[in-house]
């Protein structure tokens, strides 16, 4: 059996994506996850995979269309400025249908922010970002074992769905050590094997038809049927990728949602109120997109309130409330702009909220 | 009986969308014709740029896909590292590749990647109607400069082939035109250098064609062609500008 | 000891994030969940360092973040200043008496100067201080098994390193209670 091994999180997460059968990086240095191009120039040619640091984040997911429509398993990585210019290529990765893994460590916005961990783009990567109507599932891993699993099957769901696929963490878990057992490496995809695995790939390689990937639909009756395909992929997708975490829901009077690093932080705060006499649960949707709405049904009437935890000034919440459908009150406990608050501040703001709804 | 003209294996047998006396045409011809004279059709990847030739896929019967607008070095670059053995090539007009993708196409040349990028310049921005382009020659009229270009307002022209022999990266560079049968003859040889070039993996190759656009000039094919020769072929200059090395 | 939470503060150079990660992976060959967190960014400037231990014996760490902490370590006097309202009432806090004149303010916690640096320096290498604390935190607190403590030393004093291990392992023993 592996053993355990102390790792940090930046490293595990593209050592995770490496083992997943990822082979091809393209980045651009931004903090807090400049660690991962370090580690992938380091690491990635032992592995026979290829390193570009590209010349900007356009350049590198622009790089990426380019290798995932050749047919690699390609990875990048940013922050969320970063992100916000490579959402131009994933609204072409999407329309095209061009799989591709990335990797978002989130800090605090807008414009240059802070490097600390924010959830201030979560409209950014659930509700697209990039123009048109697409859809990618994003991933909110609150562990460092949680998101090497995630990353170390991201490149196979990415081809199942030929689309991309987003992994989101921030600063925080790319700094943090935990013990994690890494799984073992899966047998990359050979490029003389792409014109067989993924015929509809530009590979050069006289097949019989020849292959076009592309996103422009110039006649309306055309790109509209094209969309409506799309949304039959995503439609599958709500059904078939949504993940959420539930604990101690059943009985709770107040319950928290929260994802990532704020998950921590809830988690001890919810088990502070139980030490306390105080019935909390948690609901940590997994999935970003697409969300969990199907958790909160769950809740019962001993539910008095439902309280968004979030490192953004309210975003989260308008999917909470989605899923509460207004069975409950919703309530917001946030820190903003990389502030993280502590289990204890959670604690005293939920007492009061407790108080304003009892 | 000897057939006089016949259809290359290049290009798809489909009548391409450019408007009467578009050279796009004629570049996409040499380059397929190209392509098939040497046998690397089935080994060969494009990339189409946004811009009139956003639709190239259409016409060039090889693998292709689109990019997005001044992007197609960047894809170029990605698919290369999949496939080192096959040709790849981006097909880019002037304001896709001089001015939104000008970030991609200088990085990808100096870096010296091992594709060939066909730049077309015909001054002009075709598909959005005849704006301003990073190449629009100085007292030319687009519809966002209407008295002409001036050099207070939008500087001068950009001279890409000079541009990037600045650069290491690149093998090869040329600069043609597409405005008689001789110089069109001079133009296929420079695409054979390209790809002789790249396959030989000496680094970037890029070949420049000075082209027309009668439709947003607001000239007939003919006059067109005229003024190519009277006002672009004195400001950029056709020759080679970088020479592959002889190893 | 369901939950442990330890804090290590000082100058960048003190070895304050290396006692961190030693008591973090003494935690993991002893089966038990820890989590290991720098200080990092704009605080990192200056050249102050500072790490966040939390190991839980009987399920996964909960919040790697931490309000108070069981175990606090000061290597220098800023960190004192900032960091002695963390420790959590009945809590230990270490001094670097080697740099830190001053003495604690609290009361209700148990305070532990230990002459790190002047010990490490009787021992013959002075760079081993922060191993000298390291051994003073788990002799009081128990947190790690001390075997599990020798398994990462020699991990990482093996090879062109394997001449340091025992005046590491010397240092770990050298603070004594008094």
């Amino acid at each position: 059996m592996a053993e355990k091994v102390l790792m940090k999180g930046n490293e595990a997460f593209a050592e995770a994506v490496i083992r997943g059968g990822a082979r091809y990086y393209f980045g651009y240095p931004i903090t807090p996850q400049s660690e991962i191009p370090e580690f992938m120039s380091r690491e990635l040619p032992k592995w026979g995979g290829k390193f570009l640091q590209a010349e900007s984040e356009l350049g590198a997911v622009n790089m990426a269309y380019g290798c995932g429509a050749a047919g690699g398993d390609g990875f990048i990585s940013s922050s969320s400025p970063g992100i916000a210019l490579m959402q131009e290529g994933m609204s072409f990765l999407c329309s095209a249908e061009v799989p591709l893994t990335m990797l978002n460590a989130s800090r605090g916005g807008p414009g240059i922010g802070s490097i600390q961990p924010g959830q201030a783009d979560y409209f950014q990567v659930t509700r697209g970002g990039g123009n048109g109507d697409y859809r990618i599932p994003v991933f909110a891993p609150a562990s460092i074992q949680e998101a090497i699993n995630i990353l170390y099957d991201a490149p196979a769901l990415a081809n199942e769905w030929r689309n991309p696929v987003m992994v989101l963490v921030d600063g925080l878990m790319g700094q943090m050590m935990e013990p994690v057992l890494l799984p073992e490496p899966k047998e990359p995809l050979k490029s003389s094997d792409i014109p067989k695995a993924k015929p509809w790939a530009i590979s050069g390689s006289e097949k019989g038809e020849r292959s076009v990937v592309k996103s422009l639909r110039l006649q309306p009756e055309v790109l509209e049927q094209h969309v409506e395909k799309l949304f039959e992929k995503y439609d599958r997708m709500e059904r078939e990728l949504q993940r959420v975490e539930c604990t101690d829901i059943e009985d709770a009077e107040v319950v928290f949602v929260a994802f990532g690093t704020m998950a921590r932080l809830a988690t001890e705060a919810m088990e502070l109120l139980q030490s306390q006499g105080i019935r909390a649960g948690l609901i940590r949707p997994i999935t970003l997109w697409p969300f969990p709405y199907g958790a909160f049904d769950a809740l019962t009437d001993n539910t008095k309130v439902v309280i968004s935890t979030e490192l953004s000034m309210g975003q989260l919440i308008e999917d909470v409330k989605l899923g509460v459908r207004g069975r409950f009150p919703v309530k917001l406990i946030h820190r903003t702009g990389g502030m993280l608050p502590t289990s204890l501040e959670i604690v005293d703001k939920t007492k009061k909220i407790l108080e304003e709804v009892r | 009986m000897k057939p006089v003209f016949q259809y290359t294996k290049g290009m798809t047998e489909v009548s391409t969308s450019y408007c009467p006396g578009c050279t796009h045409g004629v570049a996409h011809r040499l380059i397929m014709e190209t392509l098939d004279e040497m046998g690397l059709l089935g080994k060969t990847i494009g990339v189409a740029p946004i811009g009139c030739s956003v639709v190239a896929h259409q016409f060039m019967n090889v693998d292709m896909c689109e990019s997005a607008h001044g992007r197609a070095p960047a894809v170029a670059s990605g698919i290369r590292r999949v496939h080192p053995d096959k040709v790849v090539f981006t097909y880019q007009g002037d304001g896709d590749l001089a001015s939104i993708g000008m970030g991609e196409i200088m990085h990808a040349a100096a870096r010296g990647e091992k594709f060939s990028t066909f730049f077309i310049n015909n001054c002009i921005y075709g598909m959005t109607g005849g704006q301003m382009a990073p190449t629009t020659l100085i007292g030319q009229r687009s519809t966002t400069c209407v008295d002409g270009r001036t050099r207070e307002q939008a500087g001068m022209p950009l001279k890409m082939c000079e541009i990037l022999s600045t650069l290491d990266g690149p093998a090869y560079i040329e600069r043609v035109a597409l405005c008689d049968p001789a110089n069109i003859r001079k133009a296929k040889k420079a695409v054979r250098r390209a790809f002789e070039t790249q396959l030989s993996g000496k680094g970037f190759t890029f070949v420049e064609f000075l082209s027309i656009c009668p439709t947003n000039w607001g000239l007939t094919p003919p006059k067109a062609m005229e003024w190519l020769k009277e006002n672009m072929m004195p400001y950029y200059p056709l020759g080679v500008y970088r020479e592959p090395e002889v190893q | 000891m369901a939950t442990n939470k330890l804090f290590f503060a000082g100058s960048g150079g003190q070895g304050v994030l290396t006692m961190g990660q030693m008591v973090t992976y003494a935690a993991m060959y002893a089966d038990m969940n820890a989590t290991w967190l720098p200080s990092y960014g704009p605080e990192m400037r200056g050249g102050t360092a500072n790490c966040t231990v939390v190991i839980s014996t009987d399920k996964p760490v909960s919040c790697p973040l931490i309000y108070e902490a069981d175990n606090v370590v000061v290597m220098n006097l800023p960190s004192l200043l900032k960091f002695e309202s963390l420790v959590k009432p009945g809590g230990n806090l270490f001094i670097n008496s080697t740099l830190i004149e001053q003495k604690a303010t609290r009361d209700d916690i148990n305070v532990y100067y230990v002459d790190a640096g002047g010990i490490a320096q009787s021992l013959g290498n002075a760079r081993t201080a922060n191993v000298v604390m390291l051994g003073a935190v788990v002799e009081v607190s128990k947190v790690v098994p001390v075997e599990m403590i020798y398994k990462i030393m020699e991990k990482t004093f093996s090879g062109r390193k394997a001449a340091l291990l025992d005046i590491n392992k010397q240092a770990f023993h050298a603070w004594k209670p008094e």
